[in-house]
């Protein structure tokens, strides 16, 4: 039984004559998506498998299919004759440009056979002449196959017994998945061995050392391993001897090690090409040759053996040299393999005549932690998710070692300067970096937003551009647009005469989930208002003296200038007096709430459409009882159109009484605070609305003119008393001429019996609803009518713009890149675009 | 809504008022409904006799239906919404109720009493409540009703009483009083209520322009504001409904721009949006750019001067809104245009404050009047993603200079152009922005002026011109 290796991911070309059994073969040993039959693509193309005269376009379909394959990392097998040299270069072609190895397979069955399978094929028999012609063709190149940019040819001779043959998927050699750690990764070290031995100890490993007292191998008791992103040797005092120790490591198990620059450098030296002896090349060519031969030989065979570079941790990490860009992670190729040790160079060069590096990080959008070293920084940043570790230290910086997963920083100061550099240490990222730049691939769809542990919404792309002029034009700086509020969705209609929301429904709703308690919350007659106070304008980018920001629920600024600096000074200092900063431990904190008076947003409403309509309501349903009053004086029969219409006439007094409520002045302004949302390396969706509504207290408490507190009361949904107790109480309260309740599961972020729960359901006053429904609403024939709407979808959207909104929160408390928490804000602009029922 | 009209002849006339019924061919004894589209209409008699008769017609709309019915919500959603005041004022509803049950009276054609059809007859129309939404100098009632012989009683109604600070709203009361023949007053209201509303009504029917020429006929030919009035009418069907499809929120706004800009007494026969265009396509053959990039290009009016122009090898034209690049596509007629030409001008969906790729490696970027419509903050990302990341060799920026504001006689002191300006820059700060943003990217800047120059204010329009330095 023969086996034939190869890997995982690869691009497998069959090569065979008509008749050599490659289809049936691939059948046996492949998935039936993994292989694409050029038989089958004419068939997809021209309708017939053997029609020769489709073959381009077979192919070009074929290509394409495989392309994407490839793209997405998957083993891909064509089945096609590939005899000629041209056909197979397209195809080795073609792994190259998705950096995956190419493999040949030549099923070289004897010509008999083939002739005789095709015999039996019938109507589809090939020529045999055609046959013989191929199988010359066949012979002729087999011998130049293995030179042909394949990592990998395996010829099934004539004498072998196909049957016998097994296939093995190895893994590639850059994959160690199921490493998961705990790992310290290690910067470029660079000859400086004192240092390199003062870190491992300052991180915890024991180092061993030989009879000469040199360091050979370091282990950690907790198994730990050390990781070095390379460029081990040149510049430094002893590359011989920080080779000695790493190679041990490595060899024991304690360590992994990808190659830089300098390692690849010292092979073709060592192997004795021509290099240029700079950069202390030359220096570490003595040191080795001073510890003898077969030192020098360990030490060629150790750097060739290294691989590029390394996925880790279930794909999690990936250590490269020069950092690696997402599409080139665990893929093979020499340009994967360039990237990974040398990095990518703009083509220009800086003042010091040194080449511009291309600042990958800031364009990294992987989900993977990149780490590596290569361009020496001034200190550890995470920038995208990526962070260079190269603190200089042979320049006199410091030696840095990342701990993996804790992604803590440990490092030890270099010594003494051993080198001097070119150019001054760079800051990460190179010089063009500025975190608030954002791309239009970072907003443009389909986007597939994933909230950690919560799910994953997608973003159309007609979703995502029909967001893009409300974000750039109207919303306001990104830099202070951390969070967005779901819509929140009414409760089922009510079935009682005369209601079209009731909190039955409500409750009714978080029973079903399971949700045991409910709080309900007063529903404020303003706006809904993200409200962020900060301390320190670094935090967010922005100039000094800034103190924050207050806006809409679609981004949009509240306040000119300075009567939002009015504001924000005032809630900082109450925030301040009520212990916030302090308690949370934070120097910024977003708040969720409602801005009072409703009138300060929507003046134009009230005045433009509001009184407008009940101006119009009014007058006309009066000078329309009056002539029906004088026609039935007459003796006309008018009587149910003159009840009709004063009942019009009542319900426009009531309409214009509801909008009156919400009339204030904007001397008036107040901010119900109803959530803390977020502070430095906390969101508090999990805390109970309980902690968040003594807040909200204490904030009133501390300025009761800006603070306006939030009437509340927890419900037990199975208490029937207190549920009819909290009807009650919305009862009084919409009759007051309040606008209603929002009921929230009292535990906050909470998980029913079908997936995530509502955050809050609105539970609206009769009278409130005629400015959403209209004046006559509640008029029989239209109530009924107005019953049938479908909230499912509302639903949906606000479960989705809830997560997002969540995730948006988390990043900015873990002070991740503004990118990423900006995708997660514009997704949910993103998802209000696309219209919904705007009454619910 | 509700029209009354009534006959009341003078003491002394012999003309029995209770004719109207004749005319109008409704019984006077019952009050009659009839189901429309719109909702039902009834027709009674508040009063009833020789000296006088009132006709009264009183729409019930159902509001529900009028927003959940496909049939009226109409492209634009205009009536997408409960709260609105179709069923409380007069406009096109009740044109279209007056249409279908007084279609007789409005044909002048009587059996019973046909001599009286056509004549004149001291008649009053009262509508308690008309939207005269397009009514900006509230004069237009007037120019309306007045040469057809009209005299009107009409005034403003109150916002609301409670707060008397708000002012008027667009209803008003309106009566008039005449001697006018039924046929023709009847025709007068159903033309001129859509006039006086605006946009934000529908029609039923689609040959609009066939309807005004046959209840315009035997008053409209004659009328003074007759070219109005068509255009009124009409302009609701066409090009508003063009208008707010294709330009959002921002479409009255640029007619308004247009405006401001055009009474610039000392302007010249040529608007100064053409100068605009040709001041920047100047540049661009002067700073030999043949591939361009119009950021911000909305509509188009820049892409066809440039596809025109065979100097330029490359267009692509970019705006943050999705409907006027649609717009503009259907302007370019870019659907019907050859491979060859789509590859020469393409339109992409873009915001200038996020870098985009697909926007390097041009010879130009135009920036015509595009900054000022963003909030000042955000200019250092728009600096960042042309001048730092696409990087042209030539960047044009246009923009209004303030100071040049004084002599726009429309324009109130201290307002903007364009009520969508976020800021308007006089030279001096314009030139401030430049020099700081040439300097930060290795460009080099001069500038042009734009349209007519004052000698203290300077220019309509300022442009720089940012020239990339070689490193």
């Amino acid at each position: 039984m023969s086996t034939l290796n190869i890997p995982q991911t690869s691009l497998v070309v069959l090569v065979g004559i008509s008749g050599s059994g490659k289809s049936s073969f691939a059948a046996e040993h492949f998935g039936a998506f993994e292989v694409l039959s050029s038989d089958y693509f004419r068939g997809l193309v021209g309708n017939d498998p053997s029609d020769q005269s489709v073959t381009a376009a077979a192919f070009d379909a074929l290509n394409y299919v495989a392309g994407k394959r490839l793209a997405a990392g998957l083993l891909t097998v064509v089945d096609a004759t590939s005899l000629q040299p041209g056909d197979r270069k397209k195809l080795v072609d073609l792994a190259k440009s998705h950096d995956t190895l190419a493999v040949a397979l030549v099923l070289d069955t004897p010509l008999r056979t083939c002739l005789e399978r095709n015999e039996k094929r019938g109507l589809d028999q090939v020529p045999a002449a055609v046959i013989d012609r191929q199988h010359r063709q066949l012979r002729k190149h087999l011998r130049g196959i293995r030179r042909e940019g394949f990592a990998r040819v395996h010829i099934i001779e004539p004498d072998t017994d196909v049957s016998q043959v097994t296939i093995h998927r190895h893994k590639l050699l850059n994959d160690f998945r199921d490493h998961t750690g705990p790992f310290d990764v290690i910067g470029d070290v660079h000859g400086c061995l004192d240092e390199l031995q003062r870190l491992l100890q300052k991180l915890g490993y024991t180092l061993r050392f030989d009879s000469r007292g040199r360091a050979v191998d370091a282990s950690h008791d907790e198994a730990r391993r050390a990781i070095f992103v390379g460029d081990l040797v040149d510049r430094g005092p002893d590359s011989a001897g920080v080779l000695r120790l790493v190679m041990g490591m490595v060899r024991a198990g304690h360590a992994l090690a990808v190659p830089g620059n300098h390692e690849d450098k010292l092979v073709r030296a060592l192997r004795g090409r021509k290099v240029t002896l700079n950069h202390g090349l030359g220096e570490t060519l003595e040191q080795l040759a001073a510890e003898g031969e077969q030192f020098q030989r360990e030490v060629e065979r150790f750097c060739d053996s290294l691989v590029s570079h390394m996925v880790l941790d279930d794909g999690r990490l990936v250590v490269a040299h020069a950092g690696l860009l997402e599409e080139y992670q665990g893929r093979a190729s020499q340009r994967v393999r360039a990237f990974a040790l040398y990095g990518q160079v703009t083509g220009e060069v800086d003042e010091y005549g040194l080449p511009i590096r291309y600042p990958w990080a800031n364009d990294y959008r992987g989900q993977a932690a990149v780490l590596y070293g290569h361009t020496p920084v001034t200190e550890v940043e995470w920038v995208n998710n990526t962070a260079c570790l190269d603190t200089g230290c042979v320049f006199g910086g410091t030696l840095s070692a990342m701990r993996y997963p804790e992604r803590e920083i440990v490092q030890v100061a270099a010594a003494e300067q051993y080198c001097e550099p070119a150019r001054p240490l760079e800051p990460v990222g190179g010089p063009a970096r500025a975190d608030h730049v954002m791309d239009m691939k970072d907003v443009t769809g389909p986007l597939v937003l994933k909230a950690d542990g919560l799910g994953t919404v997608k973003i159309g792309e007609a979703q995502a551009a029909g967001a893009l002029e409300t974000i750039s034009r109207f919303a306001t700086d990104p830099r202070w647009l951390r969070y967005l509020p779901p819509t929140m969705s009414p409760c089922e209609s009510s079935k009682l005469p005369d209601y079209l929301e009731h909190p039955a429904e409500a409750f009714d709703y978080f029973r079903k989930q399971g949700v045991a308690q409910v709080i309900c919350q007063e529903k404020h007659m303003g706006s809904r208002a993200v409200l962020l106070l900060a301390k320190n304008p670094e935090r967010f980018a922005a100039p000094d003296g800034w103190l924050g920001a207050l806006h809409t629920r679609t981004g949009r600024p509240f306040l000119e200038h300075a009567a939002e600096q009015k504001l924000l000074r005032g809630a900082h200092a109450a925030a301040e007096r009520a212990g916030l900063f302090r308690e949370l431990a934070s120097d910024w904190v977003i708040l969720d709430g409602e801005l009072l008076p409703w009138s300060l947003k929507a003046q134009e409403l009230i005045t433009g459409t509001y009184a407008s309509v009940g101006a119009a309501a009014s007058t006309a349903t009066d000078a329309a009882l009056s002539v029906l009053r004088r026609a039935e004086a007459n003796g006309l029969e008018v009587a149910e159109l003159l009840e009709r219409t004063s009942a019009r006439a009542q319900n426009a007094k009531a309409f214009r009484e509801s909008y009156r409520r919400y009339v204030g002045s904007p001397d008036e302004l107040s901010f119900a605070a109803f959530q803390i949302l977020a502070s430095e390396e906390q969101s508090h969706e999990t805390r109970s609305h309980d902690w968040h509504m003594s807040w909200g207290q204490r904030l009133h408490e501390a300025d009761d003119t800006l603070f306006t507190s939030t009437r509340n009361r927890v419900v037990t949904v199975e208490d029937e008393q207190e549920v009819a107790a909290a009807v009650r109480w919305w009862d009084e309260l919409t009759a007051a001429g309040g606008e209603g309740i929002v009921v929230k599961p009292l535990e906050n972020l909470v998980k029913g019996k079908r997936g995530w729960v509502q955050p809050g359901l609105k539970v609206r006053g009769r009278e409130y609803l005629r400015l959403i429904y209209g004046p006559d609403y509640l008029e029989p024939g239209n109530l009924d009518r107005l019953r049938e709407r479908a909230t499912d979808r509302k639903r949906q959207r606000a479960l989705q713009e809830y997560l997002l909104g969540l995730q948006a929160l988390r990043l900015t408390a873990s002070g991740a890149s503004l990118w990423q928490v900006h995708q997660y804000v514009f997704g949910v602009l993103a998802l209000e675009s696309e219209p919904l029922d705007p009454r619910l | 809504m509700l029209i009354t009209i009534t006959l009341e002849p003078d003491s002394g006339h012999d003309l029995d008022a209770t004719v109207l019924s004749h005319l109008l061919r409704k019984h006077p004894g019952k009050a009659q409904s009839f189901q429309l589209p719109v909702g039902t209409v009834h027709v009674f008699y508040p009063a009833y006799g020789p000296r006088r008769c009132t006709a009264a017609l009183l729409l019930e709309v159902d509001p529900v239906g009028l927003v959940r019915s496909k049939r009226f919500r109409g492209e634009a959603g205009v009536l997408d919404h409960y709260i609105n005041d179709r069923p409380y004022a007069a406009s096109s509803l009740l044109s279209v109720a007056l249409g279908k049950v007084m279609r007789s009276a409005m044909s002048g054609q009587s059996e019973s009493h046909p001599e009286l059809a056509t004549a004149p007859l001291p008649l009053k129309l009262a509508v308690p409540v008309i939207s005269t939404r397009a009514d900006a100098d509230g004069d237009l009632v007037r120019r309306l009703f007045e040469p057809l012989g009209w005299h009107i009683e009409s005034s403003p109604i109150e916002l609301d009483e409670n707060y008397p600070q708000w002012g008027a709203s667009h209803y008003r009361s309106l009566e008039l009083t005449g001697n006018v023949p039924l046929h023709l007053a009847l025709r007068q209201l159903y033309v001129l209520m859509p006039v006086l509303d605006d946009a934000k009504h529908y029609w039923v029917g689609d040959d609009e322009a066939a309807k005004l020429v046959r209840q315009g006929e035997g008053w409209l030919a004659d009328h003074p504001e007759r070219e109005l009035i068509a255009h009124r009418y009409l302009a609701h069907q066409r090009d508003l409904v063009e208008v707010a499809r294709g330009l959002g929120t921002s479409g009255t706004s640029e007619v308004s721009e247009a405006v401001t800009e055009a009474t610039d007494q000392n302007n010249p026969a040529v608007p100064l949006r053409i100068m605009r265009a040709e001041a920047v396509l100047g540049a661009l053959h002067e700073t030999n750019s043949h591939s361009v990039v119009d950021v911000g290009c909305g509509p188009g009016a820049l892409l066809r001067r440039l596809q025109k122009d065979g100097f330029f090898t490359r267009i692509v034209g970019t705006d943050v809104s999705g409907r006027a690049l649609e717009r503009a596509a259907a302007d370019l007629h870019l659907a019907e245009r050859s491979d060859a030409d789509r590859e020469r001008l393409q339109l992409l969906h873009s915001s200038a404050v996020y870098r985009d790729e697909r926007l390097r490696g041009f010879d130009a970027i135009v920036l015509m009047e595009v900054i000022e419509h963003l909030d000042p903050e955000r200019l250092p990302a728009l600096v960042d993603s042309i001048f730092g990341y696409s990087q042209p060799r030539t960047v044009l920026v246009t923009t209004p200079n303030a100071e040049f504001n004084a002599l726009y006689p429309r324009l109130a002191s201290g307002t903007m152009r364009h009520d969508d300006h976020r800021f308007e820059w006089n030279r001096d700060e314009f030139r401030r922005w430049a020099e700081n943003v040439a300097m930060e990217h290795g460009y080099a800047v001069d500038y042009r002026s734009i349209g007519n120059e004052h000698e203290q204010l300077g220019p309509a329009t300022q442009m720089a011109i940012f020239r990339k330095v070689a490193a």
